[in-house]
């Protein structure tokens, strides 16, 4: 087990610049998950960390030596990837006892490590069938067994669950989880989808462009996200974004967001944003959860409003709302009992205690 | 309750004829059925071309040389007494077995460079590679010939600046053999290379990436990875190389005739020495005969692996 480093690590390939200059301390037994939209370099990264592509610029250190020219068979590191990559003339046990078949470890000890994987991976039934005869999740199981089993310094997965349906990706992610609490080895874990990142990580690191956007818990992302990417990309159904201004009315701060729509700043929020200027231009962040139908008694810093429900998508324990603000679109999470219908009047609350309030041209959260 | 008989009586007998329509047009309309009378032209002019020539050289090889005469396995115990024959018989297993090999072997090496070239150069290294294929063997091995000759060759011309030789290429036993398989090898290496290569491609790249991070080594990789990834590839390429390099006749007639004393001939080139130049076609026919249960053990050995392999992959 060790820690990893990257210190101003860059990728070019030609002209273009697919990782640019990025600092990452991923500490011992920490999962730390890269999660970004296609391009971002995230898979580049994790590559680069794997030594399966050069870096142009700068360092990578695992266990605190820089491992720039070690080739990937000398770093003591195991990769999960996308689509396995199990060898298909050989059986699950021969795929996952290759690594140590080669390093000529003592035939027992290579039956016991691959036994005890298999048994930790549930797939002790399946040791002597070819990769052809499993399912994917069965498939994605002996390419885990087949990093475990060489217990490395470092687990690199690359989109490892992109290829399976949409529920045996939430039972592997829960598999996944299991396995790192029991092994605890220093995992770098590479997603698309952020409630895998979420779900997973102990701190993820959001990339955009080729560089870091902001490295944080789930929870840091999710409540206080650095940019407009993190805050839009973080979150499902996504953040809503509605262009406002500030004024300061009789004394108090307020927002607007319409001609006719325009609430009164919680106390605290007040005093955060009270030394904007008035002229920029704004956007007001609120998470769907925090547009909710409105109830009699109103928390403080809850504010109402009504609007014309354009779509609703009931999901069963919620349902969702869109509508508009001025042309924006607009989505809300309210009650599935709240009478909530397509083209339907319906009075929304503002949770203000959760907005965020965004420079409009540096998308920087304020 | 008349008419009713009468009008059931009536379907009853309508419904007979329809039935026998509805089944004849249920067998036309099997995808089975289309295949066949679609092939069936491809199969008729397989029969003409390969099954009658086949089954005449049978009836041929029971005849006497003047073919008058039905002398049953006569020409076959025949052959199995003549020193030529089990000679022809050695000389051809070596000939196909030492060119497949060498082909097989620089056609996966060459194959593996090719393959590292990058985008656009390979494309004409390719194309490069694959003139000795194209080129028609009768052709080049005119060329071959030349530069085989004893006294103005080439070859002969080169090594005597390192003071080597001239050697007999085409007039000694060993040199003649040897002049033959390289030829044919130089005819058959691209076909190999362009086979492998095509499979070489299709062996995706993260296998070697996984293979590198478990520690394989470039031989590991060729060894854990690409050979048993090629090997269906391999088997087949090697099996029909094999028939077409034991049936091989240009190289051979064209370079040395068969000769020294016999010494370079196979089966075709022995085969139409018996049964065209000396005019005892039934022995020709014989000889030819004894390539087929040869071809089909190889064939069936190899093709029996290839469909394990098949069902497991």
């Amino acid at each position: 087990m060790a820690d990893v480093a990257l210190r101003k690590v860059v990728k070019r390939y030609d002209d273009v610049e697919a990782v640019r200059g990025i600092d990452l301390d991923i500490a011992d037994h920490e999962f730390i998950v890269l999660v970004g939209p296609s391009g971002c370099g995230k898979s580049t990264t994790l590559r680069m960390i794997a030594g399966l592509e050069d870096i142009s610029d700068g360092d990578i250190m695992i266990g605190g030596d820089v491992v720039n020219d070690v080739p990937p068979k000398d770093r003591d590191i195991a990769m999960v990837f996308q689509n396995y990559a199990l060898y298909p003339h050989m059986t699950v046990a021969e795929n996952m006892s290759f690594g140590l078949r080669l390093k000529h470890y003592p035939k027992a000890e290579i039956k016991a490590r691959v036994t005890e994987a298999a048994r930790l991976l549930d797939i002790t039934d399946l040791i002597d069938r070819k990769p052809k005869q499993l399912s994917g999740g069965q498939r994605q199981r002996v390419a885990m067994g087949r990093a475990i089993v060489r217990n490395p310094k470092v687990f690199l997965f690359d989109e490892p669950l992109s290829n399976l349906d949409a529920k045996l990706r939430v039972q592997m992610r829960i598999e996944i989880k299991k396995v790192h609490q029991k092994v605890r080895t220093t995992t770098v874990y590479v997603t698309h989808d952020q409630v895998e990142a979420m779900t997973l990580a102990d701190r993820v690191v959001v990339m955009n462009k080729g560089r870091i956007e902001q490295i944080g818990t789930p929870n840091e992302l999710y409540h206080k996200p650095a940019t407009r990417f993190v805050a839009g990309f973080i979150g499902s159904p996504a953040m809503n974004f509605i262009p406002c201004r500030l004024e300061e009315v009789g004394g108090t701060l307020q927002i607007r967001l319409t001609d006719r729509i325009a609430f009164p700043l919680p106390p605290a929020r007040a005093a955060r944003y009270n030394g904007l200027p008035r002229t920029d231009r704004l956007l007001l962040g609120i998470r769907p959860e925090h547009l909710t139908e409105a109830h009699a008694h109103l928390a403080p810093g809850v504010e109402t409003f009504d609007t014309v429900l354009d779509v609703t998508e009931p999901m069963g324990m919620e349902t969702l709302v869109y509508f508009g603000l001025d042309g924006t679109p607009v989505c809300g999470r309210v009650d599935p009992n709240a009478g909530a219908a397509d083209g339907a009047p319906m009075r929304l609350a503002m949770d203000l205690n959760n907005m965020h309030l965004l420079n409009e041209e540096t998308g920087v959260v304020l | 309750m008349a008419d009713v008989v009468v009008e059931q009586g009536r379907l009853a007998r309508t419904a007979s004829p329809r039935k026998k329509s509805t089944s004849l047009r249920n067998v036309l309309g099997r995808k089975s059925t289309v295949a066949f009378f679609l092939t069936l032209p491809l199969i008729l002019l397989i029969a003409m071309l390969v099954l009658y020539p086949a089954f005449y050289s049978l009836y041929l090889a029971t005849l006497n040389k003047a073919m008058t005469k039905f002398v049953g396995l006569g020409n076959f115990t025949f052959l199995f007494k003549r020193e030529t024959f089990w000679m022809v018989v050695k000389q051809s297993c070596i000939f196909a077995i030492t060119a497949v090999i060498f082909k097989a072997l620089i056609g996966f090496i060459v194959a593996h460079f090719v393959h590292n070239i990058p985008g656009k150069k390979q494309r004409k290294w390719r194309g490069m590679l694959l003139v000795p294929w194209v080129i028609p063997p009768a052709m080049s091995t005119l060329a071959w010939l030349w530069l085989f000759d004893p006294s103005y060759s080439a070859f002969n011309y080169t090594l005597s600046f390192f003071g080597v030789g001239p050697i007999p290429w085409l007039g000694d036993t060993f040199w003649a053999r040897f002049s033959v398989i390289l030829v044919n090898v130089w005819y058959g290496a691209p076909f190999f290379l362009i086979m492998y290569l095509a499979a070489l491609k299709s062996v995706p790249d993260q296998l070697y990436e996984a293979a590198s991070i478990d520690g394989a080594n470039w031989w590991q990789k060729i060894w854990h990875i690409t050979l048993p990834m090629m090997r269906n590839i391999i088997a087949i390429t090697t099996l029909f190389s094999l028939i077409v390099t034991f049936a091989n006749f240009d190289i051979v007639r064209i370079l040395t005739s068969g000769g020294p004393l016999d010494t370079t001939h196979l089966f075709a080139t022995w085969a139409f020495q018996v049964g065209i130049q000396s005019s005892d076609i039934p022995l020709g026919a014989c000889v030819s005969l004894f390539m087929v249960p040869i071809l089909a053990v190889a064939a069936i050995f190899i093709l029996r692996d290839v469909n394990k392999r098949g069902n497991e992959a």
